[in-house]
């Protein structure tokens, strides 16, 4: 008996968790998006970065032949192709699984906005997946086969592919934030587009895409300087040239990819106030509408009163954060609900306020971190000091973990705090969601997913560590196939 | 217009049938073609520089379903659920497979690398044929378009038969393509294996044809069907005669009619409704607004034959037969850039063609 009753307990509560789809496809689509966008920004930047790299070798091949400084840039080059090539692999797979969510998962609103939103992901797919993958293929098995002008045109083709379908992808989001040049078809009950060209230059994408290339090269420079210090702690003034010019590289793209990030940031947040005041006041926890808004820098909510309790603020920081003048009038959350309830009806329309306001704050500070750490090594290394501060560069082995988490914690911020929105204004999360999938299903491959991105995740992980610590080829003895981690061994293949 | 979209989107179906086909069929035979790590390398290598390119046209028309028809699209991902949670699965496996197999450090590594390419490339043949049988049969849909079968719905004895000809066309796809493309041993065994697997997608890929006609379709359809199964037989002829360019040509063509006949028998149906006819997805009613066709189309216009460029440039650039023969270092020395480049067009040139008298098989272009 006792068995019986336990046991229809626990069918209870596996029943108890299965009646909210809609939860576990968030659940599901977050973890996967989330572990894609850890991985992105890295294959992105990295790929930018290996380009230029390539850049000053063929130009540094034709200046300084003889000199002692001849192929540094080259094994650079080598050396990040090898490690962006895992990071790129990873990124892509977990690309196509994105793709196909959004039938699989959200086919109401696959349904309500694929005549809008269809558009930019098939562009993507043609325009930069076919560049990005056709043209790396070529990078990697043709430095024999073409001209160093043409393989170097190969990398670039590439990176530009990957760059373009950051923007399709960003443009296609952009319309969840803010849909522009669309219209509402009442017998097909969806909205239609009216101007693709509204879409693609809609003024939150003219924000969003070059934050988010920033954030990437503010990655892809991290990671640069982690491993780079990494060899410049373990060796000293004996290290490897390769590392001290692409630290030296890192430091200028991390601080001028900082300045960018927070520069655009600014205008973000201002288009934001003004286009999704709910998801600002979220930000700032702000209950109560005030002009002379002051930037929170830490704060207690009590989310059922609709208070603070606890607030520690800049005076007048998000005034001028929101409106760019001291004593701007910044809308709160009790307000802004009040507004939202007058224009769609009756029910919540506040985000969950802590996660945002905390994920806000997070990003702002693991970014204005990243950009710190670099101005301090920057620093030392000016003074001549930096080989002899081991402890600087130990914690700037770390410094790639700031922007990951900053990238995360910003990604988490703007989707979470448009809820209950999917499409602002048009559509509830809750009304996106695919009807007809059980959600044992997407139970069974979120779990499953996890399970198989957390292998690959480990997996990548020490594969890029093995690479990362094994260096650049030794001078003199480059291997041709960039696929092979080492020097040519004897087996090796030949194409030609 | 919608009548263009359905087109392009077999199309692109088509494209990666042909090309993704050879791409799978080189991962399932990995084993069986090549016993040492070199010859595993050499096999790989020969799909090296193109698999990932060749996957595109699946995300392609996936995206291109999604733009051109969002209902269809809907529809067909969320009815297909477990089996799309598969085929990704599939190509997760394969591609950090190939990807991570050259960086692995141990034998043991690259085994299991191994065995996700061989899992990585077979499931997704087997799950294609399945998914294209569904949707010739038809599936169980209600008034909302919204599919209600469920997962053993899809796995009928009349799609599992679709699912295997797939798997043993790819099969014989990727083994005409060894036979071309490879030099040695590879090569060699995946000639012999021609013998097997020909025949073999023979009798599946007729079978299938002769119970789809009692299906689905008309005319049109029941005459690419025997075309395709043509192609197939000239396909195990020419490859029991040794001429690898024209077996490979020949499967290849088989690939390219498999989604073409398949959407000759769907139209107008994108996703025919089995339990009541008025149910079904039809071109017209899962399209996008003509707005979004008419910019879809001027941009596929433009891009499509951009992609079709570049794509096989890349064939021709990598158009030389693998062998497994040590690499010699060729700096660029002190010739002009374009003298070496001739060179090595020639060097090339002659190990794809072998004997000057053999200039006559040219090697077989898939993209165009």
């Amino acid at each position: 008996m006792l068995d019986k009753a336990n046991s229809a307990t626990a069918v209870d509560v596996l029943c108890e968790v299965s009646v909210d789809p809609t939860m576990l496809a968030r659940w599901q689509f977050a973890s996967l998006t989330v572990y894609h966008f850890l991985i992105v920004p890295l294959s992105i930047g990295l790929t930018l970065l290996v380009a230029l790299m390539q850049t000053l070798a063929y130009r540094q091949r034709a200046q300084t032949a003889g000199s002692t400084e001849a192929g540094t840039w080259d094994r650079a080059s080598r050396f990040w192709g090898r490690i962006m090539l895992v990071l790129f692999a990873l990124g892509i797979v977990t690309g196509i699984v994105q793709e196909f969510q959004f039938g699989m998962n959200w086919s109401a609103y696959s349904r309500f906005v694929g005549d809008i939103f269809g558009a930019p992901l098939a562009m993507e797919a043609l325009i930069a997946f076919f560049l990005e993958s056709t043209f790396l293929g070529l990078w990697i098995f043709g430095r024999n086969l073409l001209s160093p002008r043409v393989h170097l045109a190969t990398i670039w083709l590439a990176a530009f592919g990957s760059v373009i379908s950051a923007y399709f992808i960003l443009a296609a989001n952009s319309f969840m934030q803010h849909p522009v040049g669309l219209v509402y078809d009442t017998r097909q009950r969806r909205v239609e587009l009216t101007s693709i060209w509204k879409v693609l230059t809609n003024s939150t994408q003219l924000v969003t895409f070059p934050h988010t290339i920033f954030a990437a090269l503010l990655t892809a420079g991290a990671i640069l300087l982690s491993v780079s210090a990494w060899h410049l702690r373990r060796d000293g003034t004996t290290v490897d040239p390769v590392h001290r010019k692409v630290a030296g590289l890192s430091l200028g793209v991390i601080i001028l990819s900082v300045m960018g990030v927070s520069l655009v940031g600014h205008l973000q947040g201002q288009i934001m106030t003004d286009q999704q005041p709910m998801k600002m006041a979220a930000a700032e926890a702000l209950w109560d509408g005030k002009s002379h808004a002051s930037f929170s820098l830490f704060a207690f909510a009590d989310v059922e009163k609709g208070h603070n309790k606890i607030d520690i603020a800049i005076p007048d920081g998000l005034s001028v954060l929101a409106t760019n003048h001291l004593g701007g009038h910044v809308a709160g959350i009790n307000d802004v609900q009040k507004q939202e309830v007058a224009k769609y009806g009756p029910g919540s329309y506040v985000p969950v306020v802590w996660l945002a306001y905390w994920c806000f704050r997070l990003m702002i500070g693991f970014g204005a971190l990243a950009g710190l750490l670099a101005v301090l090594v920057a620093v030392q290394w000016r003074r001549g000091k930096l080989e002899t501060s081991p402890r600087l560069l130990r914690i700037a082995t770390w410094s790639v973990a700031l922007p990951l988490a900053a990238n995360t914690t910003g990604w988490l911020f703007t989707e979470t705090a448009r809820q209950p929105w999917l499409v602002y204004g048009l559509l509830r999360t809750r009304d996106g969601v695919s009807t007809n999938v059980g959600s044992g299903f997407v139970l069974t491959t979120l779990i499953g997913f996890t399970a198989l991105y957390g292998v690959l995740g480990v997996i990548c992980f020490r594969l890029v560590r093995r690479l990362a610590i094994a260096g650049p080829d030794p001078v003199g003895g480059q291997s041709d196939d960039p696929l092979s981690g080492g020097p040519v061994d004897e087996h090796q293949l030949s194409l030609a | 217009m919608q009548g263009f979209w359905f087109g392009l989107i077999a199309i692109l179906w088509a494209g990666f049938f042909v090309l993704e086909g050879f791409d799978f069929g080189v991962g399932m035979l990995l084993p069986i073609v090549a016993n040492t790590d070199l010859e595993r390398r050499i096999a790989l290598r020969s799909i090296g520089p193109v698999w990932d390119g060749n996957e595109v046209w699946l995300i392609t028309a996936g995206g291109a379903t999604f733009a051109a028809f969002p209902e269809w699209y809907a529809s067909m991902f969320s009815g297909f659920y477990l089996a799309f949670a598969l085929l990704l699965t599939g190509l997760i496996l394969r591609a950090i497979g190939i990807e991570y197999r050259e960086r692995a450090a141990t034998p043991n590594g690259r085994r299991w690398c191994d065995g996700a390419i061989v899992v990585g490339s077979a499931l997704p043949a087997l799950l294609l044929g399945v998914a294209f049988a569904d949707f010739l049969r038809g599936v169980q849909m209600n008034a909302a378009h919204d599919m209600t079968g469920g997962f053993f719905a899809l796995l009928t004895p009349y799609a599992l038969l679709g699912g295997l000809t797939t798997l043993s066309l790819f099969a014989f796809h990727g083994a005409t393509f060894l036979g071309l493309r490879t030099t040695g041993e590879v090569a060699d065994v995946a000639r012999s294996l021609t013998r097997v697997l020909g025949p073999a997608a023979g009798v599946l890929a007729l079978a299938f044809v002769l119970w789809t006609a009692q299906v689905r379709g008309g005319a049109l359809s029941a005459a690419l069907g025997a075309v395709m199964v043509i192609a197939l037989l000239v396909a195990i002829a020419a490859s029991r005669g040794g001429r690898q360019g024209a077996a490979f040509a020949a499967t290849a063509a088989t690939a390219l009619l498999l989604p073409v006949w398949a959407f000759a028998a769907l139209w107008p149906n994108v996703l025919p409704a089995r339990n009541n006819a008025a149910w079904s997805l039809t071109v017209h009613n899962a399209s996008s607004s003509p707005y979004t066709l008419k910019v879809m189309t001027i941009v596929a216009l433009i891009f499509t034959p951009v992609v079709l460029a570049y794509q096989a440039w890349t064939y021709w650039v990598f158009r030389a037969r693998v062998t497994g023969e040590l690499a010699d270092e060729h700096g660029y020395g002190d010739r002009g850039r374009v003298a070496a480049v001739l060179d090595k067009a020639g060097e090339s040139a002659r190990t794809t063609l072998g004997k000057p008298r053999k200039q006559a098989v040219a090697p077989p272009d898939p993209v165009r």
